[in-house]
């Protein structure tokens, strides 16, 4: 995790920016707001959302490579980074659609990019023929989702968790996924980071998932110092061109990776392709590629699963949420300590991977696990899952899909039925 | 032209890994991917430095064949994945190989817009009238009339032309010629490569087996008279009356003018940005 220090940001170092008498009303202000941003760097700690914390840590992260197309409630994260980007010598596209955004990221990262694009469900699931390209042929990208209400345009302006499975799921076939869900925007900015740095140490498209009302809350912020943000890039093959393998089997499932224009001129490919790439139709060849993509996954859980764990000491039960559902059931347990209930919170920074083994360990320790979730039962049956040995009653669950938060009231009310 | 040696497309093919090829006998798609080499080759370019990119079809698996820098992507986003290639690594030369279906149906958007930016992208959009990798179902390029095997009854939709298609939407490089007129090819993709900003060759092709059996076109030297005896260059279609021009595939370089290129945009703007510090970013 990044260490918060009071030292003085890197960012404070980027000149002033006076307000120009621009001619569009958005681009003013956005620059207003950067402004704004910029003097606020300075003081160290700030007011920042959680999109503007998604592109800053982007920044932070080395991304130098973004395609996106405007969607609410991401834009904010395009926006910034259309005029970041270009001061840092970086590529802004907006393309025509979000099928050509993941795809362009995709391109870019094939020659060395670090990309990223933003985007929110009716985007995202355009995207999602592309992200499992970018898996098949791992290729690292990040792909930020902004969740707002659904199905289909349902209300782009209220938050609902509702992705948390198409994240997993939403691209055919079996693919891995990693995907990351902050509660806060401190840990929207470190988590983006960490995508970043996931996606080019595991070479895939790691999906960043972010509440809609965590992606438009300001809070106030101290980020780190530059010196402190732990960066990762990919892996450079050192081999000469003949021997270069662009899938290697032989290096733990994380191979080098070469760019387009280094002199290795591999092929990239879609269909099931064998260690170098190239399309097979053997039984063989397409089940070890099958496996490489899971066992890249799966045998590096510890290094990819993140929970946070709170009051769970003595707790007898426990609410497991992500989120900002989790922020409202930290408050909640509050309360109900301040009326001697012992409860406590399980809550996933990663979500895919699923952290089974932390969760089960924990889980064992209570009698009832309560599960408060924006939308109609996508956790619940992760839960279900881990804890066979628990009755329907011992799991219980809160669901909302009607563009209000769930309250720390709410699940107050429900520890309170438990006991 | 340089003075090439005889086997000049053996150095640039992927001999010894994926063939023999998926194409049918008659397909059009190795003489083109021989044009290409061929132009490559001449124009002695940095093959490190060269990316082939291409969609889904068979005009599409061209690119596992060539040793180049390849990718071969998803159906239709061809010129998307080119277009990071493109804006992150604006030194490479970047060719797109497609085809109607793969570059005018599923992926007209991302060739529009290409078109519209002037980015330096080398299209060769392989037009067979048919996809013939799924078997013979009807294109956006199916003439009015003809039959596929979605079409079984005729096709009543009038087709693309897909090169008036690419000048509306503000190409600043338009071709076409035909898998018969083989150097006019390799000339046009010489002078597409050349070309700052982007360019659209439409390479009309035969395919025997599925299009030309469903149309009872003959085999492919009967498909291939057709494109000599029923196209006409752009330069006579003005001294000949019209009769003789109705009907006839015009061949030729439709457009070829300078405009600005969107990466070299792109460069401006960064360096502009950087000298005041996003101070004047707001405009242009």
């Amino acid at each position: 995790m990044l260490k918060t220090t009071a030292s003085k940001s890197t960012k404070a170092k980027t000149p002033k920016t006076p307000t120009p008498a621009g001619p569009k009303p958005s681009a003013q202000r956005t620059k207003s707001k950067l402004n704004e941003l910029q003097r606020d760097l300075e003081r160290k700690t700030i007011i920042m959302q959680g999109n503007e914390a998604v592109a800053y840590g982007a920044l932070d992260a080395g991304v130098n490579f973004f395609a996106g197309y405007p969607i609410t409630p991401s834009t904010e994260v395009a926006e910034i980074l259309s005029a970041e980007l270009p001061k840092r010598g970086g590529t802004f596209i907006q393309m025509e659609d979000e099928i050509a955004s993941i795809c362009a990221i995709i391109g870019a990262s094939l020659t060395g990019a670090k990309s990223l694009t933003a985007t929110s469900g009716p985007g995202f699931s355009l995207m999602q023929e592309g992200i499992g390209f970018a898996k098949i042929t791992e290729t690292p990208c990040v792909v930020v989702d902004v969740q707002r209400m659904g199905p289909s345009t349902g209300m782009p302006t209220s938050p609902a968790q509702g992705d948390i499975m198409q994240a997993k799921w939403g691209s055919h076939g079996d693919s891995p996924a990693i995907v990351l869900y902050p509660d806060s925007v401190k840990e929207s900015y470190e988590l983006t980071i960490r995508a970043v740095n996931l996606a080019e140490k595991y070479r895939t498209c790691v999906i960043l998932l972010l509440d809609e009302v965590l992606g438009h809350m300001r809070e106030s912020v101290r980020l780190p110092d530059m010196a402190t943000v732990r960066v990762i890039n990919r892996i450079k093959p050192t081999v000469p061109p003949h021997w270069y393998k662009h899938y290697d089997e032989n290096q733990k499932y994380l191979s080098p990776l070469a760019s387009f224009g280094d002199g290795y001129r591999f092929h990239v490919s879609g269909l099931t392709h064998d260690v170098h790439g190239f399309p097979t139709s053997k039984s063989g060849e397409a089940a070890e590629m099958m496996e490489r993509l899971r066992k890249k996954i799966s045998y590096n859980i510890r290094d990819l699963v993140q929970i946070e764990s709170y009051e769970m000491d003595d707790a007898k039960i426990a609410i497991f949420a992500a989120g900002i559902t989790a922020r409202a059931a930290k408050e909640a347990i509050v309360m109900a300590r301040y009326e001697g209930i012992k409860v406590g919170l399980l809550r996933p920074l990663t979500i895919w991977p699923f952290p089974d083994d932390a969760v089960r360990k924990m889980l064992r320790a209570v009698d009832t696990v309560i599960v408060p979730e924006l939308n109609q039962g996508q956790l619940i049956h992760e839960i279900r899952r881990l804890t066979k040995d628990k009755s329907d009653s011992d799991v219980l669950t809160i669901q909302r899909v009607n563009g209000q938060l769930i309250t720390p009231n709410d699940i107050l009310h429900k520890i309170k039925e438990v006991i | 032209m340089a003075n090439i040696p005889q086997k000049v497309v053996h150095q640039y093919l992927r001999h010894d890994k994926k063939f023999p090829h998926v194409w049918c006998a008659g397909c059009s798609n190795g003489i083109i991917l021989g044009a290409i080499i061929r132009a490559i080759a001449s124009m002695e370019l940095d093959r490190d430095n060269l990316v082939m990119v291409s969609g889904i079809g068979c005009s599409s698996r061209m690119p596992v064949y060539i040793d180049l820098n390849t990718l071969h992507t998803l159906h239709g986003r061809a010129i998307a994945f080119a277009t990071g290639i493109k804006m992150h690594k604006p030194k490479m030369k970047v060719i797109v190989v497609t085809g109607d279906g793969d570059c005018t149906a599923i992926g007209g958007n991302h060739l529009i817009h290409a078109a519209r930016r002037n980015i330096d992208l080398n299209v060769i959009l392989v037009n067979n009238n048919i996809y013939g990798m799924t078997g013979g179902q009807c294109s956006p390029t199916t003439p009015y009339g003809a039959f596929a095997t979605t079409a079984p009854y005729g096709n009543i939709e009038p087709d693309f032309d897909i090169c008036n298609l690419v000048l509306g939407a503000g190409a600043s490089f338009v071709a076409r010629t035909t898998a018969f007129h083989v150097v006019e090819m390799q000339n046009y993709i010489q002078a597409a490569i050349e070309h700052p900003g982007f360019s659209m060759i439409e390479v009309l092709s035969a395919c025997p087996v599925i299009y030309g059996r469903l149309n009872k076109k003959g085999g492919a030297p009967q498909m291939m008279k057709e494109f000599r005896d029923n196209s006409l260059p752009v330069t006579a279609v003005d001294k000949l009356p019209p009769d003789q021009v109705e009907g006839k595939i015009i061949r030729g370089i439709l457009r070829k003018e300078i405009r600005p290129e969107y990466c070299a945009a792109y460069a401006d703007l960064v360096s502009r940005v950087q000298v005041t510090g996003g101070k004047n970013d707001a405009k242009i």
